[in-house]
């Protein structure tokens, strides 16, 4: 079995066989990890207790009982999901050395599956970024920065020098766990959304980042950064995986009391070869202003391959998108400015040596423990907050709120199945050129496609499409009904046949493990 | 217009944490212009919404005790602790006063 296989068809099938070893798949993984430490997509690597799940996973294929499809499959995390015994950091300074005393609910399930835990992955700082640019241990290098596709195309000024500085972002802030997935070193990672924090470095990493209807999947020790938009995200390789990692997710969790209490149903992705009873829908307001002609051209080249697959596309109208990221500002930082309250140093987490009082130590923990960004946001939250501005602002946004979100009902009850629509502006941005502004315009630039799925709650994701003039990956966005994400994967899944994105072909890499990339086809394996 | 010093040293104290120097407040500046954005759209007779699930009904549990006798673990990653105290500063002492502490902000 090749690391780039597809969970559900290849990679179960093999360790089903014995074909591979859990402990085999879990060595070359953490291997891999090591030789492609330069891309920092991870923080912690727990190679001693990912070796002892998979002994055991192994134990339980001999005897023939594996747990399911997840059962010895290497997978990671984010650094914001609570990870009992191992190190979550948020990659904040405030949560350097914090050993979560519990699992999350979506770690504990994974690991009740048998999934191995590899590590977890790098993000911007408490998952305030676009980037994974700012984080305290630095930021991630997208694993195309080192493809033979964007070398390829890149001019090259002066040799090794520039290619040192010539690396680009992964996006973020899940731009760890899409870098993982992208460069082989797991099947699939959990990453967080709150404004496109899984789609956006889905999309600059050429994997498939999945964000589920808020309220399918539990919360629950997940580090909040915005209660009413956050939700675990989901990054594999292709559609089919992503559709079993909601599987064993979804579902109502008496530990977080706003996950809905429906019955969810793991289901099995047909083989859509039929869309033309299908109704796609084109928001032109996500004809964004900065929207790079490549991949305008990209989004109307798979709106035309829906209607000649005979569904029906149609342009539909959202009409306050525009005021989405506006209105995000105003509730993220306000929501921002509560959850971080909690860290003051007394009961986890930095504290600082300064004693003379209560609020004065509270003080200088939270100076020494955040950086400017979280700061930032907290400063402007409670400005929103005061007295003085509730009204005009926080509550203002929360009216806007409710007219995005009903913008989009307006559209699927006109008939409208799915939306299309493309993800980012444009591919990945070089790291030296990123870092040019600062963190919140980035954010207002680079969420302007994702954020209002979140305002809505609506399900949406990513699928790579096609690679960019500069040999980058670029993606399209699908934005479903709230809780219809098995027609939103359905959908997904036949694009994703249709376009046939790229196998990443890593040089660097291949250096050190020569073993790994045996075949060279494509991604796509439903 | 500018944010007041008075209200720059007020979010201070209630946030915690500190501008650190003109860029921080220049980032609020900012923050502010672009939230205004909001103004430009006609909210009337439209109510907040707080909730994407606010059609639903909040799911309350009932009241079993299911988990707890975690204290050991609880309090093993606080820095500063007495047998099963976590231990603060002395409380009721209020910051200093802008003139009084060392902050960029200009003292009124």
């Amino acid at each position: 079995a090749a690391l780039k296989d597809g969970l559900r068809s290849q990679v179960s099938a093999a360790l089903k066989e014995g074909r591979v070893t859990p402990t085999e798949l879990c060595r070359r993984c953490l291997a891999l990890i090591k030789s492609t430490k330069f891309l920092n997509a991870y923080i912690t690597v727990a190679e001693e207790t990912a070796l002892k799940q998979a002994e055991e996973s192994e134990e339980r294929y001999k005897r023939g009982q594996p747990l399911g499809i997840l059962d010895g499959i290497p997978i990671s995390v984010k650094d914001n999901f609570n990870t009992a015994g191992i190190e979550t950091t948020c990659a904040s300074n405030m949560l350097k050395g914090y050993i979560s005393p519990y699992n999350a609910t979506v770690v504990q399930k994974l690991l009740d599956q048998g999934a191995v835990l590899l590590g977890k992955t790098n993000l911007d700082e408490f998952a305030m970024g676009s980037g994974s640019t700012d984080g305290v241990f630095g930021p991630v290098r997208n694993p195309w920065s080192y493809s033979k596709q964007y070398k390829e195309k890149s001019v090259l000024k002066s040799h090794s020098e520039d290619e040192e500085s010539d690396w680009v972002i992964t996006g973020g802030s899940s731009g760890g766990s899409a870098a993982a997935v992208s460069s082989f070193t797991c099947f699939a990672a959990l990453g967080s959304d709150t404004g496109g924090s899984t789609r956006n470095p889905a999309a600059h990493c050429g994997v498939v980042g999945l964000k589920p209807t808020y309220g399918l999947i539990s919360r629950h020790g997940l580090i909040p950064l915005v209660n009413s938009m956050d939700v675990p995200g989901i990054l594999t390789r292709c559609v089919d995986d992503a559709a079993v990692l909601l599987g064993s997710l979804a579902g109502h969790d008496p530990k977080d009391s706003t996950t809905v209490q429906d019955d969810f149903k793991p289901f099995e992705l047909p083989n859509l070869t039929d869309v033309s009873k299908l109704s796609i829908g084109i928001p032109k307001e996500y004809h964004a202003p900065g929207l790079s002609s490549e991949i305008l051209a990209l989004w109307s080249k798979a709106a035309d391959l829906f209607k000649n697959a005979g569904a029906k596309v149609v342009e539909v109208s959202l009409p306050h998108t525009r005021y989405s990221i506006v209105c995000y500002h105003v509730l993220c930082t306000a929501e921002v400015a509560s959850n971080m309250a909690r860290f003051d140093g007394l009961e986890y987490g930095h504290r600082s040596d300064m004693k003379d009082s209560t609020e004065s130590m509270y003080a200088a923990t939270r100076r020494e423990g955040f950086n400017d960004v979280v700061r930032g946001r907290i400063l402007s939250g409670n400005y929103f907050l005061l007295k003085q501005n509730y009204e005009k602002y926080f509550v203002k946004a929360q009216k806007v709120r409710r007219l995005i979100a009903n913008d989009f009902v307006k559209v699927f009850r006109s008939g409208v199945d799915i939306l299309l629509t493309p993800t980012t502006l444009s591919d990945a941005a070089p790291y030296t050129e990123f870092i040019q502004e600062d963190n919140r315009t980035r954010s207002a630039q680079d969420d302007i496609l994702t954020q209002a799925a979140n305002m809505a709650g609506l399900p949406a994701i990513n699928v790579p499409t096609a690679l960019s003039e500069r040999g980058l990956p670029v993606g399209l966005q699908f934005i479903g009904r709230s809780f219809q994400e098995k027609q939103l994967l359905s959908v997904a899944k036949w694009f994703e046949k249709q376009v046939q994105f790229p196998v990443i072909q890593l040089e660097e890499v291949k250096r050190h493990d020569k073993g790994v990339f045996q075949h060279q086809k494509s991604a796509s394996f439903s | 217009q500018k944010v007041s010093v008075e209200v720059l040293d007020h979010l201070e104290h209630l946030a915690l944490v500190d501008f650190r120097d003109l860029e921080g407040v220049e980032r609020l500046q900012k923050a502010i212009q672009f939230a205004d954005q909001l103004h430009e759209v006609n909210t009337d007779g439209v109510e907040p919404m707080d909730s994407v699930l606010e059609d639903r009904c909040l799911y309350l549990r009932e009241d079993d005790v299911t988990e707890g006798n975690c204290t050991k673990e609880l309090m093993e990653n606080a820095r500063e602790k007495v047998e099963e105290y976590f231990v603060a500063p002395p409380g009721n002492i209020p910051l200093l006063k802008l003139e009084e502490r060392e902050t960029f902000l200009p003292g009124s």
